[in-house]
């Protein structure tokens, strides 16, 4: 289904700052390819900043991110999918239109958009709403569009924020699913998530003992 | 390439299907152009000569209007995390949203002009200039517009404060604007040097406005 990814991602001493206050200091971990992340801590530990921070758009306070495995020159946010709080989805939009565009943005130079189009419509089972703007959909049915994005375009970092909220049964089961053909195919998935996943992560991060220590 | 292709597309299509951006802006040209005979008097002469001031200023007023949406709208559905994370550097992402804002909203401001130009005496043989004057200084409108928007994002009701901040960057292309036009009302005819300092000042913010744009945007994103 997927070429296989070989990317590795390792965090250096890295630290984190918002608002002159410290998150996170010292941080280090190493991920290979088909490894899993679960990032775990209190309320306002710092959860979404490190994805954030691994997806680019937030600085780093302090020590330096690697990865192995990728052209040099590509920066880190390319090589990831960033699935947050938001689901950057246009209301005004069908389903379908939200997921071809992001297909045909996101996936440049990677294949048939057509392909990555199909797979994302299929991946949560969105395709029978596609022609329903997303401003109907339901708050499950707009994080299950989202989540789909993971599909709109090859790449092999998965930075999950609260991937389940407001999932049904059923659709975190396809989450597992999807993140165990993602792992099995060498991609690497980074969750922070308060509700149990069957996913098996290979490791984990306690932000609030982080803090603590 | 395809990338910018389907931003620019998805943005057009949105400012059409969301009404408001280009309806609105549209309409309230139309109603700033249609009371402004009605305050000034019916003195033809009057009207004339002012015609081209009061058609650029509304139609910068107009385009400063639909202004906000340029970003706004992706930074609060969280579309622009993704959009900063694609293939394109922000700057051209900041760019294709400005030059869509342009195409949306700026080309059919200019399209409606000679209409309104008929509702303020503007002699019929300054139309054709009025029109390549305005069509020459709007992307400049469009992408000085995008400064704005990208630097009061996540503010709330920033309207106001972007036309503050942008209207005082408009000053060039107004005086310009408005010279490449009136001479046609009042005297000799000279819509060349204005219209290419129009020009250049389209291209000039076309190429760092974006820059600005994604500083601006990477700010607010963090």
């Amino acid at each position: 289904m997927q070429t296989p990814f070989k990317l590795s991602l390792s965090a250096q001493d890295i630290a984190c700052e918002r608002g002159g206050r410290t998150l996170f200091r010292n941080l280090d971990f190493a991920v290979e390819p088909g490894q899993a992340l679960l990032v775990s801590g209190p309320n306002g530990a710092g959860k979404t900043s490190l994805l954030r921070q691994l997806a680019g758009l937030l600085p780093l306070a302090g020590g330096r991110l690697v990865t192995d495995g990728a052209d040099a020159d590509t920066p880190i946010a390319e090589l990831s999918h960033y699935v947050g709080h938001l689901n950057a989805a246009k209301t005004a939009f069908t389903v379908r239109e939200n997921l071809a565009f992001w297909a045909d943005f996101l996936a440049e130079g990677q294949g048939d958009p057509a392909d990555h189009l199909a797979g994302a419509l299929a991946a949560f089972g969105l395709g029978e709403l596609g022609r329903l703007p997303a401003g109907l959909l339901s708050a499950g049915q707009k994080r299950k569009l989202a989540l789909s994005r993971l599909f709109a375009a090859p790449r092999p970092l998965w930075l999950l924020d609260e991937p389940s909220v407001s999932l049904d049964v059923a659709s975190v089961k396809k989450l597992d699913g999807a993140m165990r053909d993602h792992l099995k195919a060498g991609g690497i998935a980074v969750v922070s998530t308060h509700v149990p996943l069957e996913t098996k992560f290979t490791h984990t991060l306690d932000l609030g003992l982080e803090r603590a220590a | 390439m395809n990338a910018a292709l389907a931003l620019l597309a998805r943005d057009v299509k949105l400012a059409w299907r969301e009404g408001g951006a280009v309806g609105v802006a549209l309409g309230f040209y139309l109603v700033v152009i249609v009371i402004t005979p009605l305050g000034l008097g019916p003195d033809l002469n009057l009207l004339g000569r002012i015609a081209p001031g009061i058609l650029w200023v509304g139609l910068l007023l107009a385009g400063l209007l639909s202004a906000g949406r340029i970003f706004d709208n992706d930074y609060e559905d969280g579309t622009l995390d993704v959009l900063a994370a694609g293939p394109l550097p922000l700057s051209v992402v900041a760019g294709v949203k400005c030059l869509a804002h342009w195409l949306a909203t700026g080309i059919p401001l200019v399209l409606i002009a000679p209409l309104l130009a008929l509702l303020l005496n503007l002699p019929m043989g300054s139309v054709p200039s009025l029109m390549l004057a305005m069509l020459a200084g709007t992307p400049a409108v469009s992408f000085l517009a995008g400064i704005g928007a990208s630097l009061t994002l996540g503010l709330r009701r920033s309207g106001l404060l972007l036309a503050l901040l942008v209207v005082p960057l408009y000053v060039p292309v107004l005086i310009f604007g408005v010279s490449a036009v009136t001479p046609y009302v009042t005297g000799p005819n000279s819509l060349w040097p204005p219209f290419l300092i129009l020009c250049a000042l389209s291209l000039a913010s076309m190429v760092l406005a974006p820059l600005a744009s994604a500083a601006a945007i990477r700010n607010a994103l963090r």
